[in-house]
């Protein structure tokens, strides 16, 4: 049995003038680390919002540990853990009230369920009179986790659980999730960050309510088809403009230091372009092939995606 | 149930630490009590007049006398001449000027037909007739009493009883008033206001994705709310009691126990409010302006409602405060019992009832 | 690209909350078309550093220079020479495309018959003629942050400050909001972005990491990369911050 299975989910708002997801079908398997990856309105929160039964799907199926969201309602919600995106907890009562409280709505107590958060409280411990809302975010956010394992859910749902966070908080948090994962919580996550992908056992990339592709970080990356070049020189925007009307020149990106270049015939043009370069006038060029990263696959199954409709 | 206790508590919790709420809670009753009491009184006490007593004699002094001595009026000036009177108003020196004619006394004796003039500064229409009815019923009885004393076989007596309120206390309306308002505001508005906070701060959210049955929580948010409404109501009728010197006429007990019936009402109204808004704001807008406003108007504090058109009267009728107004002026002034306010009693549980029935109809376990 | 026209300095800038130092002895200079990022975790006194440079606030002690002006008595002067973009806060939702920009013309002094041109030749330049009479609030994130940065640099400013300007976007309207930054600054106009979001980070020339309301690295990306001996931002940004003592 899947953990989650979703089936050619149909979700509108707006009495179906908003498609928030578009037919998406994927599979969690038990004890996986999942990733939803995905931009502001990429239908991440809504698909979360569909598993943990608050919304009913439009058409199509989804399943929870072999429940059905609509009609297991009542049977999924005392087995799931919900961290939603914009969750900001009891801002006037303490650490400890706010976990003695979700305990309790989950007919257990904070005493007898110590130990399963016990390695996230242990840095929660020191403050715990402290007020949530006097928290810092990467404080919040951990005990925001504590709340939702405190009863043991079988599945944990994470919605963008480290947007706002600094990268330290960020990293530890991801840490977290590698030792719940170990202790076999099936988990599925969801962020905007691209960089987090490599943290989960497998992703789906998803932008407009369109899953662009579910595989492995490596399977995604080995797909990517074009061989990519970073390139810099001193003149950064000009060199950009330069390559974006040279005519060999697939798609040419600004990507951190480096300009992403594709050629249309790879590997075979590259002499030309350097040539063309220097011809230009471009000082201390760098030029070298760089393996594409997982923003580069995102690109390009955004586009393939737009050319297939 | 060991649940249950948890969700309230953790609901004093939030209104405890919350100090804005916790004034407006408890500040609010005593502030409306208080202002009322010493700056907002509809009543005239210590009204300025001033006094032209062109006779000098026995009766006059005897009346003057009786101006002096009551609560109601302050002697500023006595003066000596007409022309003086234009300019103790146009000073706004005093509200009323009584002017006794020359030979008083002996018109009161001989001709039974003593003439007193009261001139009163109309530019504030309402404290002129106040003021002018306090002074000619002073009149009144110091004239009862001389015609007692003569015995005089054809005195035709008018007498005036006002019941139950005879010094026509604005106390009496004042009280009820504020306690239907208080109430109505405060249970529909604290209770909406905080169920869709929930709502803002996603926490609703977990809430609902856990084994606990909405409706739960929701009405464990209530209670507290409901538990301080009921805290309001003591509050002012201890007030009351002690600051306005109003009297408790009627069962304390039962007074208590339908204002727990009118804040079940309020709550289930709020509980209405919070199932159908997803912000604050609009919270706060529908309770002060959906139900505040009704309140204010078709209540009968403000307004008479018999003076209403018909169509407005008939408005007046689903207006919940309406009749909790008229069961504790029943009660608390004119005294009456139950079997007096049974009807208003029964429109009211049904309201309730209809109310509450709505509010979990239109509850939802999911978000849309 | 880079020249020696310095348009932000400052020496030993300090600013005291009481006795919380939030901004601790920080010296930098940023010249003028460069792209600087200011990089710190919540706390490190980015917000507060920022809000100086900016004229909003004045510090206790030491020296800064913005677009020329000093911080301590032309701060007024200052805030005609900057343009400031947030992710949170940008546009009016309920105004229309055409109604934000000349809004915020307006409220930086542009007159009004240059404004009225500026707005043409900016949708124009946008390719939103069937938009510009939408409310924004109806546009995708990523137009809104295009518009956003747009009218931020509409006077003409030397400096534009970013907070946080590209989170949660999709990479596709990130990378085009980058070509908008780059081709800003290269028409010298001085770029300075605070973000604690390293990807944000390794498209800056140089980046300064805050720990601790000091500076704790300055140097590009490249060359902390090299110094601290990994092969992301993120490496660099996690040994820097480790270390730090405070949080929010």
């Amino acid at each position: 049995m899947n953990a989650v299975l979703v089936d050619n989910i149909v979700k509108t708002y707006d009495k179906g003038k908003i498609l928030a997801l578009n037919k998406v079908s994927f599979e969690v398997k038990q004890g996986e680390l999942f990733g939803l990856i995905g931009a502001d309105g990429a239908g991440k929160t809504t698909m979360f919002r569909i598993l943990t039964t608050l919304l009913i799907p439009n058409s199509g199926r989804a399943e929870v540990l072999g429940l059905d969201v609509v009609k297991g309602i009542w049977e999924i919600r005392k087995m799931v853990g919900y961290m939603p995106g914009k969750f900001s907890l009891y801002q006037d009562l303490s650490i400890t009230e706010n976990l003695r409280f979700f305990a309790t709505v989950f007919n257990t107590t904070f005493e007898k369920n110590q130990h399963l958060i016990e390695d996230i409280y242990v840095q929660l411990a020191p403050f715990k009179d402290r007020l949530a809302g006097k928290l810092s975010g990467g404080m919040k956010q951990k005990l925001a986790l504590c709340c939702a394992l405190i009863h043991e859910p079988k599945i944990l749902f994470l919605d963008e659980p480290t947007t706002g966070v600094d990268p330290v908080s960020r990293k530890e948090f991801w840490d977290m999730l590698d030792r719940l994962k170990a202790r076999g919580i099936t988990i599925v996550v969801s962020t905007p960050y691209m960089d987090e992908a490599e943290r989960c056992d497998r992703i789906a990339l998803i932008q407009k309510g369109n899953i662009l592709d579910i595989d492995t970080l490596q399977g995604i990356l080995s797909k990517h088809k074009k061989t990519l070049f970073a390139v810099r020189s001193e003149q950064m925007f000009r060199l950009l403009n330069n390559l974006r009307q040279f005519e060999l020149t697939e798609s040419c990106f600004i990507f951190g230091e480096f300009l992403h270049l594709s050629l249309k015939n790879g590997e075979a043009d590259v002499a030309a372009t350097k040539a063309f370069l220097i011809a230009n006038n471009h000082q201390n060029l760098v030029f070298k092939p760089v393996l594409p990263n997982i923003e580069d696959a995102f690109i390009e199954l955004m586009e393939d995606n737009h050319h297939a409709k | 149930m060991k649940v249950f206790f948890s969700f309230i508590k953790k609901e004093f919790w939030h209104v405890l630490r919350d100090k804005r709420s916790m004034i407006i809670l408890v500040g609010l009753p005593i502030m409306m009590i208080l202002l009322y009491g010493f700056a907002l009184s509809n009543e005239v006490k210590n009204s300025t007049v001033a006094i032209l007593d062109n006779a000098q004699d026995e009766a006059s002094h005897l009346l003057t006398d009786r101006f002096e001595h009551s609560q109601y009026f302050s002697v500023v000036q006595y003066l000596h001449n007409e022309k003086e009177i234009e300019e103790v108003f146009e000073k706004g020196k005093a509200r009323l000027v009584v002017i006794f004619p020359q030979n008083f006394s002996d018109g009161l004796a001989h001709s039974r037909a003593g003439q007193v003039r009261l001139i009163g500064d109309a530019s504030d229409p309402n404290t002129a007739n106040i003021v002018i009815n306090y002074a000619s019923a002073i009149i009144r009885d110091y004239q009862a009493e001389l015609i007692d004393n003569q015995a005089l076989p054809y005195s035709i007596k008018v007498e005036t009883r006002m019941l139950y309120n005879p010094q026509l206390l604005s106390t009496f309306n004042f009280v009820p008033g504020v306690m239907t308002l208080i109430l109505m505001l405060l249970g529909a508005m604290m209770t909406s206001v905080s169920i869709v906070k929930e709502k803002e701060n996603g926490t609703m959210e977990i809430l609902l994705v856990s084994p606990m049955r909405p409706i739960f929580v929701v009405i464990s948010k209530a209670i507290p709310y409901m538990v301080l409404c009921f805290v309001d109501v003591l509050i002012i009728l201890v007030m009351a009691y002690t600051v306005l010197d109003m009297p408790m006429r009627g069962n304390l007990a039962l007074l208590l126990a339908e204002s727990l019936l009118f804040i079940l009402t309020t709550l289930s109204l709020g509980l209405l409010i919070s199932a159908v808004v997803n912000s604050q704001q609009v919270a706060m807008f529908i309770s002060l302006v959906g139900l505040l406003m009704p309140s204010l108007i078709f209540s009968g504090f403000m307004f008479p409602i018999e003076n209403m058109p018909l169509p407005m009267q008939i408005i007046s009728n689903i207006v919940p405060t309406k009749w909790y107004y008229s069961i504790v002026k029943s009660i608390m002034v004119k005294g009456l019992d139950f079997s007096y306010v049974y009807k208003q009693t029964a429109i009211l549980a049904g309201m309730t009832l209809f109310f509450m029935a709505l509010a979990i109809k239109k509850f939802k376990v999911r978000l849309e | 690209m880079q020249n020696n026209n310095i348009v932000i300095e400052t020496h030993e800038l300090t600013r005291r909350f009481g006795d919380f130092t939030a901004v601790d002895a920080i010296t930098f200079k940023v010249s003028a078309g460069e792209i600087f990022g200011f990089l710190g975790a919540n706390g490190a006194g980015k917000t507060t550093a920022m809000r100086i440079l900016c004229g909003l606030l004045s510090p206790t002690s030491g020296k800064a220079r913005v677009a020329g002006y000093d911080v301590y008595t032309e701060s007024e002067l200052i805030k005609k020479q900057i343009g400031y973009m947030s992710q949170k806060f940008s546009l009016y939702e309920n105004l229309t495309v055409k109604e934000n920009i000349q809004f915020f013309g307006g409220i930086y002094g542009i007159e009004r018959r240059e404004l009225k041109e500026k707005t043409a030749e900016l949708i124009d330049r946008l390719g939103l003629h069937n938009e510009s009479n939408k409310l924004v609030g109806s546009l995708p994130l990523g137009w809104k942050q295009k518009i956003s940065f747009s009218t931020a640099i509409l006077h003409r400013p030397q400096i534009v400050f970013l907070d946080e300007p590209t989170g949660g976007v999709d990479p596709i309207t990130r990378r085009q909001f980058w070509d908008m930054i780059y081709e800003t600054a290269d028409s010298g106009i001085t770029i300075f972005v605070t973000t604690h979001y390293m990807d944000e980070a390794e498209y800056c020339n140089r980046v300064s990491i805050m720990v601790d309301g000091a500076i704790a690295a300055l140097d590009t990306p490249a060359g902390l990369k090299n110094t601290f001996n990994t092969n992301s931002m993120d490496g660099v940004f996690l040994q820097l911050a480790r270390g730090a003592k405070r949080s929010e």
